[in-house]
């Protein structure tokens, strides 16, 4: 039962900008301290690969933000959900928010991705199992944006988003164990890789600690963007907040 | 008129926004069978609005509607087969003929019957334009076949918005006395329109929207 | 018996398309008539190398259908929107989801299956040979099927939107790229005399899971738009 009051506090307006208010704040210090931290192990401390030299440290800026960006698709699709079942206009005012951080850290995955190809293979671009999967998020993300900024009407486009995420939802693990299976077809597998088949812990720790201090980061970004939704959404009286 | 005791369908605080203007403040109105119910105000009051939300298109934001005393959202299947309903469109394709068009709306619903489609027509007078496509008639005339599709519907419940736009007076006339008959038979009617209708003051009733 | 009416009021749905669509068969050549266009335009492009072409043509000829199949999406439900038959679907007091898979599976007919028969046209344009049409047809024949169902559920998705058009490829495409993959895959494999099989029965599994879901999107989609 008090998981349901938790649940339907939610749906208010004012409850969630404190609550999101709050998060921010404790999402954003670790964030960035820890960010500071990994950055240095891996930058400075982790030792150079022995194939790529110093190239590859790039991947600490690079595989948190894959990591980052489909996490950022799967409760973008679920917070969607929610507000489809539940009818919560919160939950659509997260998704809203969540979508173009999840865009951007695909963007960052690309272009650092582009950037560790370049001194290695001589081309900014490579067919990279990895790049070419989060290219594909990249098109999801961006028709997803794209399909909510053509209504008129906000709770339409809420909701008709709303389908396109679950669709999409369903149809990202098909389409990454596809790309990946074509790679495989064609040259070989991920090419981006770096420290061989373990990673030594001096390399592995810092890169852990990015994971962990990207996740805290895009906490703290989507509580801000949604604080930012909530009251986009508040400015006219009737926005109702409805749970059933 | 004798009215039942139980209202057919009833509204309770209905609430509607459509964007960021409040449609439907808090309407409770009910109504029974054997009267129509005409739906006035002004362009832009909700009168189209309440109509799409009684036939299921629009969720109401809050409130609810009964129908025979039974929320309809607990049994929306059993609650649609009992409607009717006639929007701004015909609901015809315009590529098929008159008779395709019935005999299709209606197969949908229940089972067709050709005679009941051919004496459909003759009540709405277009039994000679059976067979032509739809995109030959003229406007009245399509609506008229509407009109048929609503007949065969067989469903107590019409939901008739502006069912007289576009017609002249004679079909008119002819098309407020086919729903009069369906009224005095002990269905309802619920529609919306400009002008007055010209049916008997018993069975007639007036909701205005502000 | 409500099963039965359900299947009758689907099976209405599905003729119902097909006659509109027989009525107005000229607007049916349009997709094949670009498919054939674009199997011309990249000879012309590149270069009519035998082997060079060979090797594109799996490519192409998906590209190819899956663009030219992208044609007949938009209007899918537009007409219907606008003379008041799309809103009637939902007063039928039948699962809107299940009318919805008769009138995509009647695009699919409509639309998919005369792109299939064309690409043998096409893949011998370029050079695909006469023992691997009959696999690349039947996958072809499965990717049109996904598109129509995907397709479909992009289409309604689009339908209130404001510009639909090119809206709805960015939409769909990216959706698509499993089958493309597979598929391309399995007309590569029948040209080069290997089994297909694998490839094929993927495509039979994209199809079973797009025939499962998208009616439920589709109708879902089409409720929003209606409002």
């Amino acid at each position: 039962m008090a998981t349901w009051v938790w649940f339907h506090k939610l749906a208010s307006p004012p409850h969630v900008y404190r609550i999101a208010g709050r998060l921010a704040r404790w999402f954003a210090v670790p964030g960035v301290l820890i960010l500071i931290l990994g950055l240095y192990g891996g930058l400075i401390t982790a030792p150079a690969d022995y194939q790529q030299g110093d190239s590859f440290r790039i991947i600490y800026v690079h595989a948190p933000a894959a990591w980052l960006s489909l996490l950022c698709y799967a409760t973008m699709a679920l917070a969607a959900a929610v507000g489809l079942v539940w009818r919560m206009k919160v939950a659509h005012a997260f998704a809203a928010a969540t979508a173009p951080i999840g865009a951007s850290f695909a963007l960052v995955c690309l272009v650092s991705g582009s950037l560790w190809g370049r001194p290695m293979w001589g081309t900014w671009w490579v067919w990279d199992a990895r790049l070419t999967s989060q290219l594909v998020l990249f098109f999801l993300y961006l028709g997803y944006m794209a399909l909510r900024h053509s209504f008129d009407e906000l709770s339409r486009a809420d909701r008709a988003s709303a389908v396109l995420a679950v669709i999409g939802l369903v149809n990202v693990p098909i389409i990454h164990y596809s790309v990946y299976w074509w790679s495989t077809l064609h040259q070989g597998s991920t090419v981006l890789r770096a420290g061989g088949p373990s990673m030594p812990p001096s390399m592995l720790v810092p890169l852990l600690l990015c994971f962990f201090a990207y996740t805290c980061c895009y906490g703290a970004l989507v509580c801000v963007r949604l604080q930012a939704e909530v009251l986009n959404r508040e400015r006219s009286p009737n926005w109702l907040s409805r749970n059933e | 008129m004798e009215q039942a005791t139980q209202p057919t369908l009833e509204t309770r605080a209905l609430h509607l926004w459509r964007g960021e203007s409040h449609v439907l403040k808090g309407l409770s109105v009910a109504a029974y069978a054997g009267e129509c119910l005409h739906v006035a105000g002004a362009n832009g009051c909700g009168k189209t609005s309440l109509l799409r939300t009684l036939a299921g298109f629009l969720w109401p934001d809050s409130g609810s509607i009964l129908w025979r005393g039974t929320v309809i959202s607990e049994d929306r299947d059993s609650y649609t087969r009992q409607l009717a309903y006639l929007g701004h469109d015909n609901g015809l394709k315009a590529d098929l003929t008159v008779v395709e068009n019935l005999s299709y709306a209606t197969g949908m619903r229940t089972d067709v019957n050709p005679r009941a489609i051919v004496s459909a027509l003759e009540r709405v007078h277009l039994h000679a334009l059976a067979d032509r496509p739809i995109r030959t008639l003229s406007a009245g005339q399509r609506r008229r076949v509407a009109f048929a599709r609503v007949l065969l519907a067989d469903a107590p419940i019409w939901l008739l918005d502006e069912p007289l736009a576009n017609l002249d007076a004679s079909s008119s006339h002819e098309l407020t006395r086919l729903v009069g008959t369906h009224v005095t038979r002990g269905g309802l009617v619920i529609l919306t329109a400009h002008s007055e209708l010209s049916l008997p003051t018993t069975i007639l009733r007036q909701l205005v929207l502000s | 018996m409500p099963l039965t009416r359900t299947s009758h009021a689907v099976w209405l749905v599905y003729t119902r398309e097909l006659r509109l669509a027989w009525r107005r068969w000229g607007q049916l050549l349009q997709p094949v008539v670009f498919f054939v266009i674009i199997g011309a335009l990249f000879p012309l492009a590149l270069a009519p190398e035998p082997l060079l072409l060979q090797t594109l043509a799996p490519g192409v000829v998906w590209v190819g259908a899956l663009l030219s199949s992208l044609l007949g999406l938009e209007s899918l439900f537009k007409m219907d929107r606008e003379d008041g038959t799309l809103e009637q679907l939902l007063l039928t007091g039948q699962p809107l989801s299940l009318l919805l898979l008769g009138k995509l599976l009647a695009h699919w007919c409509v639309s998919g299956w005369p792109l299939v028969m064309a690409s043998p046209l096409v893949g011998a344009m370029l050079g695909v040979p006469a023992h691997a049409q009959l696999t690349s047809m039947l996958a072809l024949w499965l990717g049109t099927g996904v598109m129509s169902l995907l397709g479909g559920a992009g289409a309604a998705l689009t339908l209130a939107a404001q510009k639909g058009s090119v809206l709805l490829s960015v939409l769909v495409l990216p959706l698509m790229i499993p089958v493309i993959i597979f598929g391309a895959r399995a007309t590569d494999l029948a040209v080069h005399t290997e089994t297909a099989a694998n490839a094929v029965w993927l495509l039979v599994s994209l199809f079973v899971l797009a025939l499962t879901l998208a009616p439920v999107a589709t109708a879902a989609a089409v409720r929003i738009s209606l409002e």
